[in-house]
């Protein structure tokens, strides 16, 4: 712990205020794609109202959700430009079937939402909207995978004449990042079906998602201990953050009471309980990361202090920030009051 | 040998499509960048009317153009997403480089759009949802934020046609002043271009396409709103286009003499320069032929004196001449549909503050409705010579374009790919506005 809070300086300020930007997008914006897949896998005879409840819990916010990511890219280049551009090179396929789902997934949605009501129309749009969902979580997952198991760093001292597949495609089309990009669906597919369970105004609805929170909850368990049992041999730097490091008890204790209490409630239908137990749980594994990849941003050679832009330039981005969020905290809390029910249906 | 010939086409071709796909998406970005500055004030407007009046027809003027608003917006939210990506995917080094100094503008960005996107989602969905006092309220703050992100994006824009806060050492940033580097010498100017840009466009578009409605026979009470509230945001600013180009275009020939000679398809260095109106810039023979020529017009305009000296293309080495057809051809269109907008905006004006009845008037509907699409295609025209006028360098005798491309081979295949997307997205975006408008007939 003291090798750490020893450390913090402005970089590291900076560096964290991308992991809040990151955890902001997968709570929000992540459940959002989370509510594609279950458009997608949408069943049974509530089929269409679970696509409704879907659409009209998406529609209003999606697009705040969405600014999470800009804001994380942002601070990213703005920060640590060197990390910005390295990543931006290796991982230009990934990132850009990211960004090609991203405009299918939002455009589908208004286009859905919005388009004339010919029911073909709709359900065409609903399936690029839902299959978009799918993809994009899984290649942000993806990219992730890459970054922590040093593939992206070593790949990026390769030689720029290097084999073209052995620079741009191996480091991220390999077993471990494919299983980070697993992991990532099925998180936030679990937020969705949860924060829908909690947003649901009929029980028959509520069950539906109920159910569907609890095998994702499941999947998420599986998807977490293969990840894990992958990093041992394939990044072998988280799996010595996660297994090892000296806060790594007590991080893996409190990720576990996380998602137990996540998974009790949804046993036990305290859906408030829930939504706030998966949100920590998603938290801690994105702590985790964070921590286990910690002093690198781009590992196995850009550490946080080499990749950080010139001290004057941090400073600047530390003020906007601070002031970025006295106008953001209070306007998201009232778009989130506005739109999310808050009734509540438990004690 | 042969191979580094290769070797040499690839990289040449690579720059291309980087360029090619940047082009490609800052140009669709920027019409929907500009509707979501644009429609967001017309709204409030309206809104704001019935606020006052209590005639419902401009309520409903507010809640048709939201439905609008509502695609145009999420489709520049996403187009702009993929922008803050290419970046760092097309020109990781130009960000490595200039990340530092243009972060900090693009994170201002990132909050004002952030405010928007926020106030927009309140003011789409939000009618049942909240008081009619805290709608107006958000509407305000959308426009509000809508206008100050443009102006952050452009300063970016700014800093690279006139770097400041530099502080180089052996081809590396030194020393980075941000502060410094967004109070460059074209910021204001170009800050104000795009703003009134963005009102002039969208507000005239939309004053065309209720027009247009009108001149076809369409008798509703609602366009006369709609005409009016367009009108009122639109037609000042194109008004006012033409003072702001002129500031513009002096700053150019002050700091970036060289795409001013590209775009006024000067070649000779001259003392008392004429102005060229149209003509086609013959680069091998360094001169522009065919173009009507008014005598120290040039002069009098970049320099506000008529036997003031405009340097020539030849005056600079031939390898820093932007490809100069394109960018003198982006500004005549601009320059030549700016001032018919500036027209017949002014036209309109007249009319509304005489109090005749616009709808009458037939001439000017039809004026309208022809000038519809022009703004767009101004803008688009505009962009063409900022950015292409300053070629070769991606930040003016910093940087150049070709040093700061990705190294990754077969840009060509995102390049093609987005391509694709796009078209097909304009496509259905044209076809789901159109079937809207028909609603309103």
């Amino acid at each position: 712990m003291n090798a750490i809070f020893g450390s913090i300086g402005l970089p590291e300020i900076v560096a964290g205020a991308i992991m809040v930007a990151l955890t902001g997008y997968a709570l929000t914006g992540g459940a959002d794609f989370g509510g594609g897949v279950w458009d997608l896998l949408a069943s049974g005879p509530r089929r269409d109202e679970q696509r409704r409840l879907i659409a009209d819990a998406i529609g209003p916010i999606w697009e705040a959700n969405h600014v999470w990511l800009i804001v994380a890219v942002v601070v990213l280049f703005t920060g640590f430009p060197a990390a910005f551009g390295v990543l931006g090179t290796i991982l230009h396929i990934p990132l850009t079937i990211v960004l090609v789902g991203i405009v299918l997934r939002g455009s589908a949605f208004v286009f859905r939402s919005y388009g004339r009501a010919d029911r073909a129309i709709v359900e065409r749009w609903g399936l690029v909207f839902s299959i978009a969902s799918v993809v994009t979580p899984l290649c942000l997952g993806i990219v992730v995978g890459a970054i922590s198991s040093d593939a992206v760093g070593r790949a990026a001292s390769l030689p720029v004449d290097a084999p073209f597949v052995e620079r741009y495609v191996t480091p991220w089309f390999a077993p471990y990042p494919l299983a980070v990009g697993f992991f990532a669906l099925v998180l936030f597919a679990m937020l969705a079906a949860i924060y829908s369970a909690y947003a649901a105004k009929t029980d028959a609805l509520r069950e539906d998602f109920r159910r569907r929170a609890l095998a994702t909850a499941v999947l998420v368990a599986l998807a977490a201990a293969v990840s894990l049992f992958g990093s041992t041999s394939a990044a072998p730097r988280v799996a010595r953050g996660i297994m090892t490091a000296p806060w790594a008890a007590a991080l893996r204790a409190c990720t576990a009471i996380a998602a137990l209490s996540a998974l009790a409630a949804l046993v036990s239908r305290r859906y408030h309980v829930a939504r706030l137990a998966a949100a920590a749980q998603v938290t801690l594994i994105l702590v985790g990361w964070a921590l286990a990849q910690y002093p690198y941003v781009v590992p196995p050679s850009l550490t946080i202090r080499e990749a950080a832009a010139p001290t004057l330039t941090l400073e600047l981005l530390l003020v906007g920030l601070v002031a970025g969020a006295l106008v953001l905290i209070p306007s998201l809390r009232f778009l989130f009051k506005t739109f999310v029910r808050i009734d509540d249906v438990s004690p | 040998m042969a191979s580094s010939g290769w070797l040499k086409l690839i990289a040449v071709s690579n720059l291309l499509a980087a360029r090619a796909q940047m082009a490609l998406s800052l140009g669709f970005h920027i019409i929907f960048a500009e509707i979501g500055i644009g429609m967001p004030a017309m709204m409030v407007l309206a809104e704001w009317r019935w606020r006052q009046t209590g005639d419902d027809v401009w309520l409903e003027l507010a809640k048709r153009w939201a439905r609008g608003t509502a695609i145009l917006f999420a489709i520049g939210a996403v187009s702009g997403t993929v922008l803050s990506f290419e970046l760092g995917l097309l020109w990781p080094r130009f960000m490595e480089f200039a990340g530092p100094i243009i972060g900090i503008p693009f994170s201002l960005e990132g909050f004002a759009f952030f405010t928007e996107a926020i106030f927009l989602g309140i003011c789409l969905y939000g009618w049942e949802r909240v008081s009619p006092r805290t709608h107006f309220f958000a509407g305000v703050v959308v426009a509000m934020s809508g206008a100050a992100s443009a102006i952050f994006v452009v300063t970016v824009n700014a800093w690279m046609n006139t770097p400041r806060g530099v502080t180089l050492a052996g081809g590396r940033i030194a020393a980075v002043d941000p502060i410094a580097g967004m109070l460059n010498p074209s910021t204001i100017q170009q800050a104000l271009h795009m703003a009134l840009a963005a009102y002039a466009a969208t507000g005239l578009a939309v004053a065309g396409v209720h027009a247009l409605m009108v001149v076809r026979g369409s008798t509703r009470r609602f366009h006369r709103a709609a005409l009016v509230a367009s009108l009122s945001i639109g037609g000042p600013a194109a008004v006012l286009q033409p003072i702001s180009g002129d500031l513009s275009a002096r700053t150019v020939a002050r700091t970036q003499p060289v795409k001013l000679a590209a775009l006024e398809g000067q070649f000779d260095t001259e003392v008392g320069a004429p102005v060229r109106i149209g003509g086609w810039p013959d680069v091998d023979a360094r001169r522009t032929r065919f173009a009507i020529e008014i005598p120290r017009g040039l002069s009098l305009l970049a320099f506000h004196d008529p036997a003031a000296t405009v340097k020539g293309l030849s005056d600079f080495d031939r390898e820093l001449w932007p490809p100069v057809p394109p960018v003198h051809f982006g500004f005549q269109v601009m320059v030549g549909l700016g001032t018919l907008m500036a027209i017949v905006a002014a036209w309109s004006l007249v009319v509304l503050v005489r109090g005749r009845d616009i709808l009458a008037n037939r001439n000017l509907l039809r004026a309208l409705a022809i000038v519809m699409p022009f703004g767009f295609i101004a803008t688009e025209a505009g962009w063409t010579v900022t950015e292409v006028g300053r070629q070769p360098w991606v930040v003016q005798g910093v940087l150049r374009t070709a040093d700061a491309v990705t190294p990754m081979p077969g840009v060509v295949v995102p390049m093609a790919l987005f391509t694709v997307l796009y078209i097909g997205l304009a496509a259905i975006v044209v076809m789901l506005i159109r079937s809207m408008i028909a609603q309103t007939q």
